[in-house]
């Protein structure tokens, strides 16, 4: 396990919990759940922040020595925005690693697969280290890899929804197919959320509301680390295979009855 | 060209003539408290639990109510608050609106701020650490014209605002187009009342008596490809349950309608009407709050705005209550931040309540338990689609 580390773009991180910076009561509170989360991949909305005010009430609470800035387009439509944002952040020098997300439609803020592709490719082009957030479809995520994306980021279910892993069956192929990391991105509600994603075999997962919105958020926070910790545990372990039938611990096998 | 099923005009003209809206109406009135705990039972609520929310019986159970619209509020916006402000470009107006500080019969002094007095409004704000503008104007097409909406959009966004929104006379599909070209984010349009001859009562005369243009506003704005629009109804005109089950069919048209448009709901309350204007439909704080609280269970995803029309005890109960959106510090009439010479005194649309200052507002946020967030939005995200 002490070797076991998560490998994007050639770099290590030993946490496989990447946390999101919105919906926080309060900058100290966001940056007390990070601590308590062990993340060293904190994305920051680049329409939250100010990047050029060091007061910003975000970007203050973290220490890019300590932690991987991952700004991320959110609010972008389309991939001509998406690209613009991600080009202000690394001119800012915030980093020019970009959490890709192309949403136009406001309320469920389901990525546009097509206009992902499409920014995906600029970036990548330009040099950039793209983590696309994408609905779970194998197919693009095999596209996107192939193009050369660092990861590929398919959500569980809708954005803050909470409602765990509603794309199981299309994420266990994402995974089995991927060439580059899968981080479950979205709707991950509970720390068992977390843990199922990481014993299925994913790399990561990337979580904000469910730690966000908690009464206790450092708590909780401490709770998904665990989550993560146990669900890479048992996906290294190796998993029995569910079964139809009970099958006794104690065999009876060889007794006169 | 438009068919008759492609406008909310129409939509809620068909609403009337079919006796949907007058069934939805009886449906509030007979709504039990059975009603209302089963509305509460499924979130987000469906049609008929928002309108068992609207009803007498919800009333009695306003905090789980309440309690319930936080915690949607939160689930979806998180614990913020987006902080704005209007600038006043001008009080000119042509239109008599009984209702309005701004009608053409009032004696008040008539301001309409030049190019570099927005310039300094905007400075103003922009230094106090506002970054979301809404641009208000009375309607005169001599006094502000489509160009000085134009360069005054332009300004502010060039100043660095990175929302900057307008509430104004409705105009044209391609005007607004030439506004979101400028850099224009947003538009408010409130119909005032979805009552017809309420409206026609109240609006006496000027453009503004056209009620279809004027309920037609909001699909030109999506359609011109603005990212934004805010609708609401004046709390005090109408019968307030017609009222607010129109604004909600209205909210669901555009929603399904404009997939791309983001779509946000106000809540404007007469409180002080000029004199002889008797408010016919005056909304307490309990329909207030049930109203928003409803919208909130019904529509997760809508902005919900609340000014400071409304009293400063109000307020900070409803922040992250349904309401992620306020303004603070506002001063209603033109030219009214920078104290520009005698003419600080033109005359204001309607008085404000909450007077504290942003900071202030900005610490009873803070004291909900909430952060309020002065950017939500990047001048890189382009308000044309």
């Amino acid at each position: 396990m002490d070797n076991d580390s998560l490998e994007i773009a050639g770099r290590k991180f030993s946490s496989r919990l990447l946390l999101g910076t919105g919906k926080f009561r309060s900058g100290q509170l966001m940056a007390q759940a990070i601590e308590a989360s062990g993340s060293q991949i904190v994305t920051v909305a680049l329409r939250r922040v100010d990047i050029n005010n060091p007061r910003d009430h975000i970007m203050a609470h973290l220490d890019p020595s300590k932690y991987l800035i991952l700004p991320n387009t959110s609010g972008a439509r389309n991939a001509e925005e998406a690209v613009r944002l991600a080009r202000l952040a690394r001119a800012a020098g915030v980093s020019d690693w970009v959490k890709l997300e192309v949403t136009p439609e406001p309320r469920y803020l389901l990525p546009d697969p097509v206009e992902t592709l499409k920014a995906a490719e600029i970036l990548v082009k330009e040099g950039f280290i793209v983590l696309p957030y994408i609905n779970a479809d194998p197919v693009l995520a095999r596209r996107l890899a192939d193009i050369g994306t660092a990861t590929v980021m398919p959500l569980g279910s809708p954005i803050g929804s909470n409602q765990g892993i509603r794309t199981k069956e299309s994420i266990a192929i994402i995974i089995e197919q991927s060439p580059v990391p899968v981080v479950v991105d979205a709707g991950l509600g509970a720390p068992s959320h977390a843990a199922e994603a990481l014993e299925m075999g994913a790399a990561a997962v990337l979580v904000n509301t469910a730690i966000a919105v908690a009464g206790d958020p450092p708590a909780m926070a401490l709770a998904f680390k665990k989550g993560v910790e146990a669900g890479r545990a048992a996906y290294l372990a190796g998993l029995g295979k569910p079964l139809e039938q009970a099958e006794a611990s104690s065999p009876l096998a060889g007794l006169p009855w | 060209m438009e068919t008759p099923d492609q406008s909310f005009f129409h939509s809620l003209t068909a609403m009337e003539s079919s006796g949907a809206l007058s069934e939805a109406l009886e449906r509030i009135t007979k709504s039990t408290v059975s009603d209302v705990n089963n509305a509460m039972e499924r979130l987000p609520v469906a049609w008929p639990g928002f309108l068992a929310l609207l009803s007498g019986p919800a009333e009695n159970h306003l905090d789980e109510i309440k309690s319930l619209a936080k915690n949607l509020t939160a689930q979806r916006f998180g614990h913020t608050v987006n902080l704005y402000i209007p600038i006043y470009l001008s009080n000119a107006c042509i239109n008599q609106c009984a209702y309005c500080g701004f009608n053409s019969r009032m004696d008040i002094r008539r301001k309409t701020l030049s190019l570099d007095e927005v310039g300094l409004e905007g400075e103003r704000l922009f230094n106090e650490g506002f970054r979301n503008i809404l641009l208000v104007a009375g309607e005169s097409r001599k006094d502000t014209p489509l160009s000085l909406m134009e360069q005054s959009v332009r300004a502010l966004k060039e100043m660095g605002f990175v929302f900057v929104g307008l509430e104004a006379e409705p105009l044209g599909e391609d005007e607004y187009r030439i506004l979101g070209e400028a850099g224009l984010d947003g538009v408010t349009v409130y119909q005032e009342t979805y009552d017809r001859e309420m409206y026609a009562r109240v609006h006496k005369a000027g453009p503004k008596k056209d009620y279809q243009w004027r309920l037609g506003a909001p699909e030109r704005v999506a359609k011109a490809g603005i990212r934004s629009v805010s609708v609401g109804f004046l709390l005090g005109l109408g019968e307030f349950c017609a009222e607010a089950v129109a604004l909600a069919a209205h909210v669901k048209y555009l929603q399904k309608r404009f997939w791309q448009t983001s779509v946000s709901v106000s809540f404007p309350r007469i409180h002080q009407a000029p004199a002889g204007f008797e408010l016919a439909n005056a909304v307490s704080d309990t329909r207030l709050i049930k109203l928003i609280s409803a919208m909130r269970l019904f529509n997760p995803d809508v902005t919900l705005t609340l000014s400071t029309r409304e009293a400063p005890a109000l307020r900070d109960e409803l922040f992250g209550v349904g309401i992620n959106q306020v303004s603070a510090g506002s001063k209603t009439s033109p030219g009214a931040y920078t104290v520009i010479g005698s003419e600080s005194s033109a005359g204001e649309q309607f008085p404000v309540v909450d007077e504290r200052p942003p900071h202030e507002v900005a610490e009873a946020i803070k004291k909900a338990g909430l952060e309020f967030v002065w950017k939500d939005w990047d001048k890189n995200l382009r308000p044309v689609a």
